[in-house]
């Protein structure tokens, strides 16, 4: 036996430790294969609604009003819903939540009015949506009124109404997508401007609020892709009408992509299963669309 | 002059030496910081704007507060109502919840088992499930590979409850379960489905925040273990995980409060029929399922329907914040012995 051997067996662990590491060893794999098992589940849920409503995207699917008929049903009516209420949640919204935590981060008092209103707004975040749908169904649908005195006008289950409501509940994440992006803001540039004589609010609009803009933008495009997909809370105040019209106004009523998809997917008929599979590509794409959006606003401006 | 001597005299000597300036010293031109600072406080009224914008932030500031007190009050207004109707001994003492047939009976308990039912099979798939990615991704995988895993995982927290919803029933129900287990034992509307989507939809919450708080385990405790001979799965388990645990304790409380609240899945895929059991093969209604049946059945206000309704808001609004406070705490807790 030369020596060269004797020390290559020397250096192989044997008995107890070479079990413990051979186990090691095959856990790597293991617990890959389990961490694919979502990503398997993402692959096979995007491979199930392909198949099932692909065949049935068409410019007349996208066009028409929904029906009782499945074959003419279209996604016309909820498409324009959803562009509607989208847009009017994000005009409502993003002032709102931007300033909130602009006040939070640069005006507030430090100490009991910061912790109270941040906490607030931790744990609004957590509310489920369906308790928005219900404030919106009491305070925004039907009205509210303290001692006599109309606080909030009767809106019925109107688009304003609708989108007030998904305001509400997008308002949490957007203010904390915010205040982490104005907190990203280096101190020196808010110095700097102060020295230079500007007031605290020239800093925070000329200053702050620009370098801020895309974890801002991050941030507000997720809660958009979220509230794009939000269903329970617009059910909860009456948007799951049959809308056979084209949307004119903020005062009328409406459906949208993801309540559209839940009708056609409690009704018994194949067909319409087949149609929402077809909805849910329409949605999807929007969604992912929006989540790419915000990835790419993100990698863009991580370099500069 | 309002201010006190000593300061003036400071200003005046560093400024402006020389007597007969002592009038002048209030502007904004003579002073240190502190002056300064003092100046630009004292003059609100000659910036409209300015106080006009700060207003407007203070207002922002206050809509989150607001929203939190119009939640509390819509929720109890009506609960109140409804306890006037219903005896809280009978919410809260009883378990059959019958709202739409006489006799009316209205226990919240087969709600909270529905709901119960549908988490505890969620968990038993997504905590295994997420914790695993979690440690696979902080310990194991290449950073290049985490890169790619990590935003794929949380793409499927990013899916629309609508389509899980259609998952759940179309697929996983019709195409999986029943070829799978019987077509006589599975019901069309059963807790499985409704908890196997769950805990999908779940898993980016517990894998992520998990992985967060893996990766902040500080480095010298992993080389330590490494040095006395502890192989990667050693370390991963007895190390990692440990010193993790606040963390993951957090996000697994962050995934519980999502799938109370969650409302389509359960409403579309587990049926609308209250039943006290946690099997996963029996059809059953959460509380969030019984509100959505309410707001889709359009109940007449002051009826004991409408109000049910906002009792078991209530009953949810408790339980999911009751959780995410016991989450925030824990995150602060742990934070602060990792400092």
């Amino acid at each position: 036996m030369s020596t060269a051997e004797t020390t290559e067996v020397s250096l192989r662990a044997q008995g107890a430790v070479a079990r413990r590491q051979m186990v090691s060893r095959a856990s790597r794999w293991v617990l890959l294969g389990v961490t694919l098992v979502g990503v398997f589940a993402l692959a096979f849920l995007a491979y199930d609604v392909i198949h099932t409503g692909a065949s049935r995207l068409s410019w007349d699917f996208l066009t028409s009003y929904p029906s009782r008929r499945a074959a003419n049903a279209g996604l016309r009516s909820s498409i324009l819903g959803s562009a509607w209420v989208m847009v009017t949640t994000v005009i409502l919204a993003i002032p709102v939540a931007v300033g909130t935590a602009v006040f939070i981060e640069e005006f507030a008092p430090k100490g009991r009015v910061t912790a109270a209103v941040r906490l607030n707004i931790a744990n609004l975040a957590g509310v489920p949506s369906i308790i928005y749908g219900i404030l919106g169904l009491t305070i925004f649908v039907r009205g509210l009124t303290i001692m006599g005195v109309t606080v909030i006008p009767k809106m019925g289950g109107s688009i304003l109404a609708g989108s007030l409501t998904l305001a509400l509940m997008i308002l949490p994440m957007t203010v904390i997508a915010s205040v982490e992006a104005i907190r990203q803001v280096p101190p020196s540039i808010r110095d700097g401007s102060l020295a230079l004589g500007a007031s605290r609010w020239q800093t925070v609009w000329y200053h702050t609020l620009p370098g801020a803009l895309p974890g801002i933008m991050t941030g507000t495009i997720l809660a958009i892709a979220r509230a794009a997909g939000e269903t329970a809370a617009l059910i909860m105040i009456g948007a799951f009408a049959f809308i056979a019209f084209d949307n004119k106004s903020l005062g009328d009523s409406f459906t949208v992509m993801p309540v559209q998809i839940y009708n056609w997917t409690t009704l018994p008929q194949e067909a319409f299963r087949v149609n929402a599979a077809a909805a849910i590509i329409v949605l999807m794409v929007a969604v992912i669309g929006l989540n790419l959006v915000a990835v790419l606003i993100r990698e863009r401006f991580r370099r500069s | 002059m309002a201010r006190p001597p000593g300061a003036g005299a400071t200003v005046n000597a560093v400024a402006r030496p020389g007597p007969g300036t002592g009038d002048m010293a209030a502007s904004p031109t003579t002073g240190n910081a502190e002056e300064l600072r003092r100046t630009l406080q004292r003059s609100p009224w000659k910036r409209p704007f300015e106080t006009g914008i700060v207003g407007l932030l203070w207002i922002c500031g206050g809509i989150s507060l607001l929203t939190t007190l119009l939640i509390t009050f819509t929720l109890l207004e009506e609960t109140v109502k409804f306890f006037g109707d219903v005896p809280i001994t009978e919410f809260l003492f009883t378990a059959q919840w019958q709202p739409l047939f006489e006799p009316e009976t209205f226990g919240i308990w087969e709600l909270v088992a529905g709901t119960m039912n549908v988490l505890l099979w969620s968990l038993v798939f997504a905590l295994p499930l997420g914790l695993a990615a979690a440690i696979y991704m902080s310990e194991y995988a290449h950073p290049r590979v985490r890169q790619v895993l990590k935003p794929v995982l949380e793409a499927l927290a990013g899916v629309p409850t609508v389509v899980y919803a259609f998952f759940a029933l179309t697929f996983i129900t019709e195409d999986f379960l029943r070829p799978l287990l019987g077509q006589d034992r599975v019901p069309i509307f059963n807790a499985l489905s409704a908890s196997l989507v769950m805990a999908v939809m779940i898993l980016p919450t517990i894998a992520s925040v998990s992985e967060d708080a893996m990766a902040n385990v500080p480095r010298e405790l992993r080389e330590a273990a490494y040095g006395l001979g502890a192989t990667r799965l050693e370390v991963a388990i007895k190390v990692v995980f440990p010193a993790a645990l606040g963390g993951v304790i957090a996000a697994v409380l962050l995934a519980i409060a999502r799938v109370i609240g969650e409302t389509m899945i359960v409403a579309v895929a587990a049926g609308s029929t209250p039943a006290l059991t946690l099997m996963p093969l029996e059809s059953v209604q959460t509380m969030t399922g019984y509100m959505l049946q309410v707001g889709l059945g359009d109940a007449a206000r002051g009826t004991i329907q409408y109000t049910s309704l906002f009792a078991v808001g209530t009953m949810l609004f408790l339980l999911t914040f009751a959780t995410n406070v016991a989450a925030t705490i824990i995150v602060n807790r742990f934070r602060e012995a990792y400092d």
